[in-house]
């Protein structure tokens, strides 16, 4: 039974798979048009327009087609405004991974202390609760104002956003520790440093992982997004600049990729988890 | 080699003798030449001290007697200081060492950037001895940022954009220069293609029209031909600011009736079906400006031989692509994914002018997009003129003053001339759009003269 079960999900996911991919096929089947012009006009424009049409939305063989392109040549560069997707996403790779970090590094210290002392939790409470809903690119022309540099600029960005869901993770985590914990703590005269790596830390781990693992996911949205907005480089630039060639094939291979980084990051963060997490 | 003798040394004469007047033959002059200095950086100076000297004493009798009577560095450091010979020589040292060889230059991807773009891969910097990356930049605000935050060396502007960042309109005021005017003309307004029986502009009301910044000339010229129909730009219809790109995917979506903007989007509406050209620019007003080749103030007389070598790149690069029978090549040259990143027949429609209009017909017009690099003052008068028609700036102006600060026509007459191309010898003239004189003399009369206006 056991074993029926461990191959009837992976064959319901490639079901799902094909009845898509199926129907996608079928919706972009190119249509039949009456209409024709002359042959010096077909010649300026494109196939669809010839016609009489507007452009069509890719097959999923053209598309498959231009991911083997990507495939075979993914780390090309021919100069600054053309690289391979590869390095495309290794350059939004990078930024993500130095915001988050240092994020992470201000998040959690800060997190710490917030919840340990209720009395800071309160004071610093309402600039979280105004700041955290901001939208992460509405600090761009803030930053590219102050920090005079885009490149910064896109990395603040992810800090601000990575930032928020770690604090706030931390702090619950560290408020939330159980009294008893503590208090064998303090029975067993245990110093305040100690206390809080050997007790806290471990203690409020998981929930400090669970931020961790939100932010990079926004990270990853947002980097798009950023790099779409100041360009240069990274994959949110790539989608841009194919949107700005009407690219619909190379911008679908570039949200496939995005997807499948997303979800690799993710994995990763996850395993981290686990690796902290205890059971009670 | 008259000129390049030492006006300081009182033995010498600056008008007659042999072939430079300082030998008793031919002979002794040779064999003086070889061991003259051939550093051209002295040559250079030595050839502004002697004009100095020249005009200051323009007998000869009298300069020896001054020299000999006050030794030649007494009379050099008293001249220098009410006479700038310092500045001089600058100006004068037209090969002198570069200040930076690796620049970095940033483009929004159209076809007025053309000269910009075209002279990294044809070698017009590299022949400058200059090493240029061209940067795809994002949208019109992203360019202006990075250039005020000098990650850019120079970039890509639309020619109203200098202007309004030296007035600090919509930015903070910074002295802002336009060396030379990227291209004429370009530009057209077209609609979607389910409004192509609507060809009469009276039939636009309610429409919604993509500009691609607020200061732009697509966004004035737009304005003017509405108006000239009767519609108010703001109150009849929307004008919304759109990056280039996305002008395209938007009309498609149906989000905008249409737009004015440059090419190549309005070829690529065409290209995929979108959308037709109503009117080329050039129909409006014949020959008007659009983009422009913009460096900070700051950056001008910092690195002067950098900004000379980099504008006579782009000069000449003008001068190329100013003749019709290069335009082929420029257009496989710009069509890449490095720069405009778009098929190559629609930049060649765009460069050669014989395009597809969206309506089934092939037009040929071989001005449709020029190239001519003088910036007239009277362009950058129009441009305020309408920027003050439109309440984008307020109060008086002193036009002829803004123009002449932001409008480098000295500059950019002197490098056309060195590549070979006619420089006007005036820097105003009078023009007509749709048919109405504009006359640069009288910018506030002009304004007053409209009926739709926001001042």
């Amino acid at each position: 039974m056991s074993r029926l079960l461990n191959w009837r999900a992976p064959a319901l996911s490639l079901i799902v798979f094909l009845l898509m991919i199926g129907a996608w096929h079928v919706l972009t089947l190119p249509k039949l048009s009456q209409q024709t012009v002359n042959p010096e006009y077909a010649a300026l424009v494109g196939a669809e327009a010839a016609t009489g049409q507007k452009s069509a939305f890719p097959s999923p063989a053209d598309v498959g087609g231009k991911i083997v392109e990507h495939l075979r040549e993914p780390f090309y560069d021919r100069g600054p405004n053309d690289k391979g997707i590869g390095i495309q996403l290794g350059y939004s790779v990078a930024r993500v991974l130095v915001g988050y970090l240092l994020a992470a590094l201000v998040a959690i210290p800060v997190g710490f202390l917030i919840g340990m002392s209720p009395t800071v939790y309160r004071a610093l409470d309402p600039y979280i609760q105004v700041l955290k809903p901001i939208s992460p690119l509405a600090w761009m022309p803030l930053a590219l104002f102050t920090l005079k540099d885009s490149s910064i600029s896109a990395i603040f960005v992810i800090f601000i956003c990575s930032l928020w869901p770690m604090l706030i993770n931390t702090a619950f985590g560290v408020a939330s520790v159980r009294r008893e914990w503590l208090n064998v703590a303090r029975t067993l005269e245990v110093g305040a440093l100690r206390t809080a790596f050997r007790v806290i830390l471990p203690a409020a781990a998981p929930t400090i992982m669970t931020g961790m693992r939100i932010s990079i996911g926004i990270a990853w949205l947002v980097i798009v997004a950023a790099e779409m907005l100041v360009g240069g480089t990274g994959i949110g630039y790539f989608v841009w600049n194919e949107w700005n060639n009407l690219s619909i094939t190379n911008i679908l291979t570039a949200i496939l990729a995005i997807g499948l980084v997303g979800m690799l990051l993710d994995l990763m963060l996850a395993k981290l988890t686990r690796l902290v997490t205890f059971p009670e | 080699m008259s000129a390049f003798k030492d006006p300081f040394d009182a033995d010498s004469s600056l008008t007659s003798g042999c072939s430079c007047g300082r030998h008793h033959s031919a002979a002794a002059h040779q064999a003086d030449l070889a061991g003259e200095t051939s550093d051209s950086e002295i040559l250079g100076n030595r050839v502004v001290e002697a004009a100095v000297m020249r005009a200051l004493f323009p007998h000869d009798a009298t300069r020896r007697r001054f020299l000999n009577a006050v030794g030649a560095s007494t009379a050099m450091a008293a001249i220098a200081t009410f006479f700038p010979l310092g500045t001089a020589k600058e100006a004068f040292a037209q090969s002198g060492k570069l200040e930076k060889t690796s620049l970095k230059v940033g483009f929004i991807p159209i076809t007025c950037a053309t000269p910009i773009i075209m002279s990294q891969p044809m070698g017009f910097y590299a022949r400058q001895g200059l090493n240029v990356d061209v940067v795809k930049t994002a949208g019109w605000a992203v360019i202006r940022d990075k250039t005020l935050n000098k990650e850019y060396d120079a970039a890509h502007m639309l020619s109203p954009m200098p202007i309004a960042i030296t007035l600090g309109a919509g930015a903070n005021a910074i002295p802002y220069t336009v060396p030379a005017i990227e291209n004429i003309n370009g530009q057209a307004i077209t609609l979607a293609i389910k409004h192509k029986d609507k060809r009469d502009p009276k039939s636009w009301k309610g429409f919604k029209f993509a500009v691609p910044f607020d200061y732009s000339m697509h966004n004035y010229l737009l304005r003017y031909y509405l108006a000239e129909h009767g519609l108010d730009p703001d109150k009849d219809v929307q004008i919304r600011s759109v990056p280039p790109p996305e002008m395209v995917a938007n009309l498609r979506a149906d989000n905008i009736d249409g737009f004015l903007a440059p090419d190549p989007v309005n070829q690529r509406a065409v290209y995929d079906g979108v959308g037709y050209i109503h009117t080329l620019t050039k129909d409006i007003w014949a020959g008007h400006p659009c983009c422009a080749f913009a460096a900070s103030r700051e950056f001008v007389t910092k690195m002067p031989n950098t900004y000379r070598a980099l504008l006579k790149a782009i000069m000449e690069a003008t001068a190329f692509a100013s003749k019709p029978e290069n335009r082929k090549q420029i257009a496989e040259a710009i069509a890449p994914a490095n720069y405009l990143n778009q098929p190559v027949t629609v930049i060649e429609q765009v460069l050669t002018g014989t395009f597809a209009d969206g309506l089934g017909n092939v037009r040929k017009e071989p001005n449709r997009i020029d190239f001519d690099p003088f910036p007239w003052h009277s362009f950058a008068i129009w441009i305020m003129s309408q920027m003050k028609r439109w309440g984008q700036i307020k109060g008086n102006v002193d036009y002829a003053k803004v123009a002449r600060e932001v409008f480098l026509a000295t500059d950019a007459a002197k490098l056309m001339k060195e590549v070979g191309m006619r420089p006007p010898t005036t820097t105003s003239k009078k023009f007509s759009v749709m048919g109405k004189e504009f006359d640069p003399a009288k910018p506030d009369a002009y304004i007053a003269s409209f009926a739709i206006k926001r001042t």
